[in-house]
């Protein structure tokens, strides 16, 4: 994985999968492109909460949290997690996510507050680059 | 990057010979007939399940479809019916397939999404109203973790509008060992999950022999990353481990394995797809007698084909017609029983309407404009396509002997074996896609477009969700609860002694036991699980 961004500092991030959606494909390959490319990567599982999701991005300390969602569920389960994180004061932590997602949902998503969707097709590169061009200085 | 040049390689990684010839043949023992294709309806059913094939009953045409409530689904499947479906697959929620009622905490925001949400008999009912079900050559649901429960569910259904169960042709997926490593929707431990599946199969064998208890499922194991070969081998070894445990019941194995079905991935490969059609009816056959079958109808075993949800783009969205007409052709080709097609539109959203209509419309063109169905196995003697059914063969034999070696199906779903093959092979394939070797067109290659299409992405009902709530709290409020408490202790009792659960599920279904509730008994006995996570 070829990454043009210098690496000064460890990055962290979660990955998880909100709600009863099983297809972790997507969840998976991303978590090991960001392992390779020297991300500290944490993956949660399947059916995790929006609670459970944003306590463990505040307990691990990460500076990312990447959602996956095929299920449609995205609208509420992303505001929520957007709204636990806030509410124990970790709204510096960044937001991005990932599935099957239509286009006037990511325009609504990314106004809240969310970093990036990606949605089937994307590139792997393209996704790694954008999350060391965009982590959070420090937490 | 190899534009304009087409793959020496078939999409599971297979080198392509230049050309196969005669050679091609005695070289893997099909011209000196130590292997055999046999004729088509006869053993080992390489060239397909039946003599006749699609000239007497084509293909069943069964689209998957359901979401919202069941008013909302009720209407769709009507529609698909009236514009010549044959059969249907009914599409279920997330809470209704991991055994959750629509009020719990985990269901928010999942209720009626990807499918249609069913609490208690009434929604099944609400379901299927104004459905003549008996006309309908064959309903599926993606009932796995639940599927003692489904079979419950549609008993009742059945007896309320005073028909016979056995009269509907119901085939309930009821594969719980791929939910572990492939799809997600479980939650009970796995050994005891198989007891379940196993009650399923044992009540309908004795009860219901029109139903097919069971479809042993490849589709979603492909789906997450196996190569052909392993999508065949890792299913049938989960299949063989349900007939196993049948048989060690005491169950005769031809007083089920008839009915069975196998739900595959078609994917646009087609040369390698028709080949992994013909080597899976192949090696089921050849395990079947090994099982001791001796029913020809036994190691015949039918295939229900779905095109690969992963070959769609969100890209240039109208390839995808071509994408899923290519792997439909691959299923007719290789001699599936029952089909789905899949929209254009599913890698952004659920289909619309008339993007539903269009996937269904497909398979009418297969079957009367593309001339491919009136003649039985038309590929067959093909060297290309014998070669690569001998060499798919010899693959999934080595992958079921790769499973044996790690201990069995159960085994490695609880080392995460599995898991991690398919994670693996997930990731060697996107590599391929982002490095171009594997050109995926408008993607990595020819991603210029005049056109720019935008898709009006399908809605559901906001309000469904709140408004199945309602329903069941409706329920709850007007059912006789001491007979739904009385129903769920004998759950509890025949779960905790090892009984066949379905019958007491049947009760208490009658006493319109929830969904949720009835699983809620199976967790309390069996305990909770999560699955290893391998990356």
């Amino acid at each position: 994985m070829s990454n043009s961004v210098e690496k000064e500092r460890t990055i962290r991030v979660l990955i998880a999968k909100p709600g009863l959606d099983g297809h972790d494909r997507g969840a998976k390959v991303v978590a090991r492109a960001l392992r390779d490319a020297g991300v500290e990567v944490i993956y949660g599982g399947l059916h995790q909460t929006p609670e459970q999701i944003a306590n463990s991005a505040v307990q691990e300390d990460v500076h990312l949290v990447g959602l996956s969602i095929l299920s449609g569920a995205h609208m509420t389960l992303i505001p929520r997690i957007l709204e636990v994180l806030a509410s124990l004061g970790a709204d510096d932590i960044l937001v991005f996510g990932g599935g099957i997602i239509p286009d006037e949902d990511v325009a609504e998503l990314l106004a809240s507050g969310v970093g990036a969707i990606f949605t089937p097709g994307a590139n792997l590169t393209e996704i790694v680059e954008w999350v060391f061009a965009n982590a959070p200085a420090s937490r | 990057m190899r534009l304009n040049r087409p793959s020496l390689h078939t999409r599971s990684g297979s080198q392509l010979e230049e050309s196969y010839g005669p050679d091609s043949l005695t070289a893997r023992g099909i011209e000196t007939g130590e292997l055999s294709t046999g004729e088509p309806g006869e053993f080992p059913f390489t060239r397909g399940i039946d003599p006749a094939g699609y000239r007497d009953k084509p293909w069943i045409i069964g689209q998957y479809a359901g979401f919202g409530s069941p008013a909302e689904a009720n209407a769709r499947l009507r529609a698909l019916l009236a514009q010549g479906q044959t059969g249907f697959s009914v599409a279920l929620d997330l809470p209704t397939q991991m055994g959750l009622d629509s009020d719990h905490p985990l269901s928010i925001g999942e209720v009626g999404k990807i499918g249609v949400a069913i609490d208690t008999v009434d929604d099944l009912d609400a379901l299927f109203e104004g459905i003549d079900l008996a006309s309908i050559r064959q309903i599926r649901t993606t009932a796995n973790a639940i599927g003692p429960i489904w079979l419950a569910l549609v008993t009742v259904m059945a007896e309320r509008r005073g028909i016979a169960p056995n009269d509907i042709a119901m085939l309930v997926q009821n594969d719980i060992l791929k939910e572990y490593f492939a799809r997600g929707t479980y939650f009970l431990p796995p050994r005891a999950a198989v007891g379940l599946v196993v009650d399923t199969i044992e009540y309908c064998a004795e009860n219901y022999p029109n139903w097919t208890p069971l479809a042993i499922s490849g589709y979603h194991i492909r789906e997450a990353g196996a190569t052909a070969a392993q999508e065949i081998a890792f299913s049938f070894a989960n299949g063989l481990t349900y007939c196993r445990e049948a048989v060690a019941r005491g169950l005769d194995i031809d007083s089920f394995a008839p009915s069975l079905f196998t739900f595959l991935s078609s994917g646009t490969d087609v040369l390698e797809e028709v080949a992994k059609f013909r080597a899976a009816r192949t090696v089921w056959a050849e395990s079947m007698a090994q099982l001791g079958a001796v029913d020809p109808r036994s190691q015949a075993l039918s295939i229900f084909a779905f095109t690969a949800g992963s070959s769609l783009t969100a890209q240039q969205p109208m390839n995808n017609i071509a994408r899923v007409t290519g792997a439909a052709l691959s299923a007719v080709l290789g001699g599936c029983q029952t089909l789905h097609t899949a929209a254009y539109d599913e890698a952004l959203g659920t289909p619309t309407a008339s993007s539903a209509e269009l996937a269904l419309r497909i398979q009418q063109l297969i079957l009367h404009e593309f001339g491919v169905a009136g003649t039985v196995d038309p590929l067959g003697g093909s060297w290309a396509v014998e070669s690569l059914t001998a060499d798919l063969r010899s693959q999934i034999f080595e992958q079921l002997e790769k499973v044996e070696a790690e201990g069995g199906a159960i085994e490695c779903v609880e080392s995460g074996w599995f898991s991690q093959q398919i994670s693996d092979q997930a990731f060697w394939d996107i590599q391929a896609v982002d490095a171009g070797e594997r050109v995926v067109v408008g993607v990595n290659s020819y991603m210029d477009s005049l056109s720019d299409f935008k898709i009006k992405a399908f809605r559901g009902d906001p309000q469904a969700e709140q408004q199945q709530r309602e329903r069941l709290a409706e329920v709850r409020r007007t059912r006789a609860s001491s007979d739904v408490l009385s129903a769920l202790e004998e759950v509890r009792s025949a779960a905790s002694e090892g009984l066949n659960v379905v019958p007491a599920i049947i009760v208490a279904v009658r006493a319109q036991a929830s969904v949720g509730e009835i699983c809620d008994v199976l967790r309390e006995v069996h305990g909770t699980y999560r699955s290893p996570t391998m990356i």
